[in-house]
């Protein structure tokens, strides 16, 4: 491991100095992410910024009947916050679908939707990867595919050797849930605070695989908010994995279904939690037959990209995300004829 | 580079520096003498590593040293007094819920802290319903302990030790 520098600063304002004022610096919270990669030399900086024991720990009540979650809250705690089985099941079941006991108690709110991609290439400082090593090509392309995307990539096998070619998944089970649920990510950054929709928060590779978000170096999440529900929400997460437990997604679903508005979200297809705004507005009044779902999901992987590679590629993924959204709708809605 | 961490272990308080690079792991089984805690993948895959950590069960191959400055942690090895067995680890002796014993001292940490968030009421992956009653069935147990992996596969013999030590509560 390279060696580096530790600081704990007295409060949040001189943490986003620190790492404002240093280019390779990094926020550390659970760690469970973060010092994996330290150890694999996937992650290589000169300063580490322990926020830890800096930000709210607390989930506590919004005045609109909302939910704050404090960018320390751990995973096991928000899971097993009252007003989160009660009033937010898909974020708890997400969470209780990822990693295991141990990391969930040490996993925070903060660090859970900003872990890295799981592509092997990317945690083998031995092999090309423009996410970890820019320009220095794609690895995956071809290769070993089973757990990166299908959609909002530019083509089935595109050029390994292009600077902005990245096939990888974002691998975070809350964070399928907390798109669904249009949660908002408060920041603090050197230039003050700002709230970004955590749609909004990851991005797709565009020409910069090596950026998985839209924060500036030194922005620190310092709390996620669940926005109110209209009373008689109902969500669900349904996770698809190639063994019942510990194990990443092959595809994921979260889904809220909220007065006449179906809301979607996709997880293991691609490099962001995936709004399935296309299905969504085609559902948006209808009734959630399994025909009606099973045609809004047909058009809204329309574009999808099956991935050749190892063992058959990815090309599997299609069908399988289109009925795991068929089944997490039918499981919310019952009385929807199939 | 270095730092001053206090740390207590298994009732034992110990100052000392430390290159911040340093997991608890390493600081313990290297530096303290602690070995209990297991190394099996050092990427907080397998569990062997598994201690109770301010209390909750946590993976100390994954933590830096520095960053756990006046941390409290209990391994297998601190359970219960010197000569006594805690319940968890009679229950793995009246199950034969081990073979190499390598895993062990992981598995009955994580049973310890299974036990404990089953007792607070929290849910996990395979609860029906999520704000009812936990109970310790199999498939309870099998999912919570699924981060302790062992290699002899003594799974079979593992369940009903985590059962019993849980009931016996
Ligand atoms: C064996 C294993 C299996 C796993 N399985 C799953 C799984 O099935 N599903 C799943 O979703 N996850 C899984 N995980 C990943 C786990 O959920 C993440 O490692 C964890 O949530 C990261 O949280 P942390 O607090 O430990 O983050 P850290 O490791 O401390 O940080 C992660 C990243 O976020 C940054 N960061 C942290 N906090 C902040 C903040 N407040 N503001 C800005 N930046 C911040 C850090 O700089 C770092 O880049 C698994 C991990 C392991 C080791
Ligand atoms: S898919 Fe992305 S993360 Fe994986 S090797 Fe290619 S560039 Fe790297
Ligand atoms: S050694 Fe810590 S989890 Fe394997
Ligand atoms: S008893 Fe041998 S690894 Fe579990």
């Amino acid at each position: 491991m390279k060696p580096f520098a530790y600081a704990r600063p007295a409060d949040v304002a001189e943490a986003v100095r620190d790492v404002a004022a240093e280019p390779t610096a990094v926020f550390l919270a659970g760690g469970t992410n973060l010092v994996d990669h330290l150890k694999l030399g996937v992650a290589r900086p000169d300063l580490v910024v322990d926020v830890r024991t800096l930000t709210s720990r607390e989930v506590t009540d919004l005045p609109d009947g909302g939910l704050r979650l404090g960018a320390a809250s751990t995973n096991s705690e928000v899971a097993a916050d009252r007003r989160v089985l009660e009033r937010y099941p898909v974020l708890a079941q997400a969470l209780l679908a990822g990693a295991t006991g141990q990391l969930r108690n040490t996993a925070t709110t903060g660090g859970n939707p900003l872990q890295r991609t799981r592509c092997v290439y990317f945690g083998d400082v031995t092999t090309p990867c423009n996410k970890r090593e820019p320009g220095s090509g794609c690895s995956a392309v071809g290769g070993y595919t089973r757990y990166h995307a299908v959609l909002g990539t530019t083509a089935a096998l595109p050029d390994p050797t292009a600077a902005e070619t990245c096939i990888a998944t974002h691998p975070s089970d809350m964070a399928v849930a907390l798109a669904a649920l249009d949660a908002q990510v408060q920041v603090l950054g050197p230039t003050g605070e700002r709230t970004i929709p955590f749609t909004e928060l990851h991005r797709l590779p565009g020409d910069d695989p090596s950026k998985d978000t839209t924060l500036d170096h030194g922005e620190l999440i310092t709390a996620i908010d669940l926005p109110p529900l209209l009373a008689g929400t109902r969500s669900a997460y349904r996770k698809v994995r190639d063994r019942a437990s510990y194990a990443f997604a092959l595809v994921s679903v979260a889904a809220v279904v909220s007065g006449t508005d179906v809301r979607i979200a996709l997880g293991g297809v691609a490099h962001k939690p995936w709004r399935a705004t296309r299905a969504e507005e085609l559902l948006r009044g209808a009734e959630l037959t399994g025909h009606a779902v099973r045609t809004a999901m047909d058009a809204e992987l329309a574009a999808a990209q099956p991935q050749p590679g190892e063992g058959g590629g990815n090309g599997f993924k299609i069908p399988l995300v289109n009925r795991t959204v068929v089944a997490t709708l039918r499981e919310l809605t019952p009385e929807a004829s199939a | 580079m270095d730092a001053e961490v206090t740390l207590t272990v298994d009732g034992t308080r110990h100052q000392l520096p430390v290159d911040t690079r340093t997991t608890l792991l390493d600081l313990m089984r290297e530096r303290l003498g602690v070995t209990s805690p297991k190394k099996g993948c050092d990427h907080g895959q397998c569990g062997a590593c598994t201690v109770l950590l301010d209390g909750q069960r946590q993976l100390p191959c994954l933590a830096l040293a520095v960053a756990h400055d006046g941390a409290e942690i209990t391994t297998a090895d601190g359970l219960a007094p010197a000569g006594e067995l805690h319940p968890v680890q009679q229950a793995f002796l009246d199950n034969d819920a081990f073979q190499c014993g390598y895993c062990t001292p992981g598995q009955i940490c994580s049973a310890v802290g299974v036990i404990d968030e089953v007792s607070r009421g929290w849910p996990s992956h395979a609860t029906a319903d999520l704000t009812g009653e936990v109970e310790l069935s199999h498939d309870e147990v099998a999912e919570r302990m699924s981060g302790n992996l062992c290699r002899c596969a003594a799974y079979v013999n593992i369940v009903p030790a985590v059962q019993q030590a849980g009931g016996a509560r």
